[in-house]
């Protein structure tokens, strides 16, 4: 009886730790890639990390209610996808204050390149399309630019998509269309 | 550095859209992306530098003008809505005060008037005799006679 009332703690802390030690493994793995598409979506370097990290802090609360019917990076973009809508949300009810925007501009934001083999002239030009592509991004919807940026930037199915977006395949298909649409009209020079 | 998941035939899977054919956006795309990651990649896990928020200083500025003005403005709004009313009651006391002296004063004539109507009266019926006496004294020697 005594040994009994000794071990059942002793589980329940293990089954913690290990929910724990998972769920660093999933912070491990998956941050890098939710910063990123904030980023991408937010171009502020402070606003991506602040809402990587409530991504995350959420994730944390309702670990033990994640059931695995999508995987983690569905899961986890679902959260973030929600998280910068929410965010959008009240920065707009807070017309009447001040807020600061970090948002680097387009000239800044398309600085970034791998340094391949590249020449300067090709090194410009690829400068000068990265821009075009973040100016187009500018005229897309909130929607449009998600889904534009999950396949695009984070190469993921239509079906994972759908799964974070909470759209069904043909209306992400949709989006997904007209983002490209106007991503091609910036290219050509007709916005 | 390819953008593309490929599979084993060289196609995107579950591609929708057309960005294959068209070798210019495929090409911006491919860029984009390696821009967001290269990006992101440098961005990520940097020690971020407190950021101190510079305020402008023409806007506090222009909020504490703004706000003596309109403290001002109220409050000589409510000063002068004061003397206006502190003003008009004056006033009126005043018409009050005048009006209860002449209604006194003309109360006090109407009293005087009185009076000397009610003397005048007296002194009068004292010192005139009847008007018929002669007459009736005559009618009076008459019948007698």
């Amino acid at each position: 009886m005594a040994a009994g009332t000794a071990v059942k703690p002793m589980t329940a802390e293990s089954a913690e730790e290990i929910a724990a030690r998972e769920f660093a493994r999933v912070v491990e793995n998956h941050r890098p890639q939710i910063f990123r598409f904030l980023l991408a979506s937010t171009r502020d370097l402070d606003l991506a990390e602040t809402l990587t990290q409530e991504c995350f802090l959420k994730a944390y609360r309702n670990w033990g209610r994640f059931r695995g019917e999508s995987s983690a990076m569905t899961w986890l973009m679902r959260i973030a996808i929600n998280l910068q809508k929410d965010h959008w949300r009240n920065r707009r009810m807070q017309f009447w204050r001040h807020t600061r925007t970090n948002a680097v501009d387009l000239d800044e934001a398309s600085e970034w390149l791998p340094s391949g083999e590249r020449t300067a002239e090709q090194k410009m030009l690829a400068r000068e399309r990265v821009q075009q592509v973040w100016k187009a991004m500018e005229g897309l919807s909130e929607r449009q630019r998600t889904v534009f940026l999950l396949r695009y930037v984070e190469d993921q199915e239509l079906s994972d998509i759908a799964h974070s977006t909470g759209l069904s395949e043909g209306t992400v298909k949709a989006h997904l269309s007209r983002a490209l649409g106007k991503v091609r009209a910036e290219l050509r020079g007709k916005p | 550095m390819s953008w593309k998941k490929d599979t084993a035939d060289g196609t995107r899977p579950n591609s929708p859209i057309d960005a294959e054919s068209d070798p210019v956006l495929e090409r911006a795309l491919h860029d984009f992306r390696a821009n967001a990651h290269a990006w992101s990649q440098a961005a990520y896990g940097q020690p971020r530098a407190q950021v101190h928020v510079a305020r402008s200083g023409w806007r506090p500025a222009a909020a504490w003008a703004l706000g003596c003005a309109l403290a001002a403005g109220s409050l000589s709004g409510a000063f002068y809505a004061h003397h206006q009313r502190a003003a008009m009651a004056a006033r009126l006391a005043l018409r009050e005060r005048t009006a209860q002296q002449q209604q006194l004063t003309a109360q006090q004539q109407r009293a005087a008037d009185e009076d000397l109507l009610a003397t005048v009266d007296s002194d009068i019926s004292r010192e005139v005799p009847a008007a018929m006496e002669p007459l009736a004294q005559l009618m009076d020697e008459d019948a007698a006679r």
